[in-house]
């Protein structure tokens, strides 16, 4: 198993099985190692048994999910074998491919690695590199199966249908990009015209240019925005996470984060994703359209929606209850306690400290919090 | 002499003219928007078909993305701006993107108490994909980092620290500055760093590399090994995969092999 002058190592990885196609077979515990040129096995117990493939020989590989009580494996299937390899193990197989089974882990990497050598195919940069064998390590191969020459020719015409469908994308990119662009042109004259104008545009015709601009992904070049209110289309938005979020709220205490909403509706539609502009553009008219909850951002930046009924200010007082009660508490010890993320319980606690209910102590050990008594006992 | 301009008539006709300027000015912007209505709509239809075309080639080639997201970057278009944008709409790119920001959210919220909100983009690529199942479309780190500036947005403190050739993402509203920033990339080498390291690399004085450490250890980025030989080391969690999954250089190559 030594490596050729140019050949050089990429990844390697302990506890894995090779199997004959769906067969299991001697080499059941060994190291997998994979080079520019091949993929190794070395058998743990007995460095003497070696056996190797040529990269040059694998058609494709496939990944097969860990289950239960199996590992996770990689199917890597071959080329017929060339009629001048050097014997191997087996003589023949009914099986075009082999499997390997990672039975310590690592699969994710080596599968990345070993798509990466096989897209770049660094063996064939070296000269003579044909001749790949080593003295004393057999080498493993197939004799020819059947499926294999159709697999062969299949991915062949992909790969060139691929090809042809790439370069006739892009120039149709471009072209529509050339479309696009004057659209932004439009767009700046629009945009300078109001300008000049100073407010003789009418509400109505602000409001059509803003979706305009959002229809296109331009940025409000009067207000350099690419995100404000006005739009139709985040009102509707607005109303439309009123009643969504209700009950969530309510099942979460009265308070949520915007990256766990942005997240519950996202997971929730499905389809028709909200991009985190669009969340953050419509939380901002919730109180203007007065829905019964609210956007509030905390001094530290993090984001909030609230129901109205919820006073952030109540929940402090029952904060520095808890806090009394356990003597201290880090914002992990108060989540895990009442049940609230830690961002939140963080926030709450600071909040606290802020109207003078709390001190904190700031060590090493992390970030305390104590009932302020220079408050309650001056 | 008649002087011009004064008197009621001469301020009736100012009046006058002014409200004819007016009417002409709202009479242009009308036009422009109307015309710009127009094009809106050609738009839209050369995209649909440019959809229709080539719609599997953004959601399947990360490569073809990339081109995507650089050109409209330089036209000064974001397609990502809006799930309700013609891109997002007809290419279908806004909802990969948005549901990538998802799983990103989960992995690190999942992995938070364990590297105090910083994970660097290899451990967060893999996580990511190992979530994604084995059919769904391939995702590149570039989508990655995409994804995780539109998240920012969202007010939780995600942020993109350059170290060492490679990105650190942070996911908690904790404050880094430049000092921290410059200690994270020293650390990156070797997964630890020292308050000696820190003195002899950057000629900070010990107080303020000392601050440093102690606010990466506060927010439980940094461990302390004080069984270290030598100095206390300051270890990274984030780094920890990172070490474990390393490229083997040939030289590490030629003695690992007999």
């Amino acid at each position: 198993g030594l490596l050729e002058l140019e050949e050089t190592l990429v990844i390697q990885q302990r506890g894995v099985r090779v199997y004959d196609g769906e067969e299991k077979v001697r080499f059941d515990s060994g190291v997998l190692l994979l080079s520019t040129h091949r993929l190794i096995w070395r058998d743990q117990k007995n460095h003497e048994c070696c056996i190797a493939i040529p990269l040059s020989q694998i058609v494709f590989i496939e990944e097969q999910a860990a289950g239960i009580g199996k590992s996770a494996k990689i199917v890597v299937h071959l080329h017929p074998a060339s009629s001048n390899k050097e014997p191997g193990p087996f003589q023949s197989s009914k099986y075009s491919y082999i499997k390997l089974s990672f039975k310590e882990h690592g699969q994710i990497e080596f599968y990345r690695r070993l798509s990466e050598e096989i897209t770049q195919r660094r063996w064939e940069n070296v000269p003579g590199a044909q001749t790949m064998q080593v003295n004393k390590s057999p080498q493993a191969g197939r004799v020819r199966a059947v499926g294999i020459v159709g697999i062969e020719r299949k991915l062949e015409e992909k790969r060139k249908e691929t090809d042809k469908n790439i370069s006739e994308a892009f120039e149709d990119l471009s072209k529509l990009m050339d479309k696009a662009k004057e659209m932004v042109e439009l767009s700046k004259s629009i945009a300078n015209k109001i300008k000049e104008k100073q407010g003789d545009i009418t509400e109505d015709e602000t409001v059509r240019f803003k979706s305009y601009l959002l229809s296109m992904g331009i940025a409000n070049p009067v207000t350099r925005e690419t995100y404000g209110s006005g739009t139709h289309y985040h009102m509707q938005l607005a109303k439309q996470l009123a009643g969504i979020l209700q009950t969530p709220l309510e099942e979460r205490g009265g308070i949520m984060s915007l990256t766990e909403v942005y997240c519950l509706v996202n997971r929730a539609r499905g389809l028709e994703l909200l991009s985190p502009e669009d969340l953050v553009n419509a939380c901002k008219m919730l109180e203007s359209l007065k829905l019964p909850l609210r956007l509030r951002i905390f001094d530290s930046g993090v984001m909030v929606i609230e129901l109205q009924s919820h006073n952030e200010e109540e929940m402090v007082a029952s904060a520095l209850e808890t806090v009394s009660e356990k003597g201290s508490l880090t914002a992990d010890e108060f989540a895990k306690l009442v049940g609230m993320s830690v961002l939140l319980a963080k926030e709450r606690l600071l909040l606290a400290e802020k109207m003078g209910h709390l001190c904190r102590d700031d060590s090493v050990e992390g970030l305390r919090f104590y009932p302020n008594l220079f408050m309650t006992q001056s | 002499m008649h002087r011009r301009g004064v008197g009621a008539g001469a301020i009736a006709k100012k009046k006058l003219a002014e409200a004819k300027y007016k009417e002409r000015g709202t009479v242009l912007a009308e036009d422009q928007l109307a015309q710009m209505s127009k094009q809106l709509d050609m738009f839209k239809t050369n995209l649909e078909e440019f959809a229709s075309k080539h719609k599997q080639e953004i959601r399947k080639n990360p490569q073809f993305r990339v081109q995507f997201q650089n050109m409209c970057a330089t036209i000064g278009v974001d397609p990502l701006a809006s799930g309700k944008g013609f891109w997002s709409e007809m290419l279908g790119v806004g909802d990969f993107y948005y549901e990538l920001g998802v799983q990103i959210i989960e992995v690190c919220l999942a992995l938070k108490h364990r590297n105090g909100g910083l994970i660097t983009l290899e451990e967060l690529h893999q996580q990511v994909l190992k979530g994604r199942g084995k059919f769904a479309q391939d995702v590149s780190q570039d989508d990655l980092l995409r994804a995780i500036k539109k998240l920012k947005v969202l007010g939780n403190g995600f942020g993109i620290i350059p170290v060492g050739g490679t990105y650190l993402i942070q996911s908690v509203p904790a404050e880094l500055n430049m000092d921290h920033t410059v200690v994270l990339q020293l650390a990156e080498k070797k997964g630890y760093v020292t308050v000696s390291e820190i003195k002899s690399s950057l000629k900070w004085e010990t107080e303020r590399a000392k601050q440093v450490l102690e606010h990466l250890l506060k927010e439980g980025m940094a461990w302390l090994d004080t069984q270290a030989a030598g100095d206390p080391q300051y270890w990274l969690p984030a780094l920890f995969t990172e070490l474990y999954s390393q490229e083997i250089t040939p030289e590490e190559a030629k003695e690992a092999i007999p």
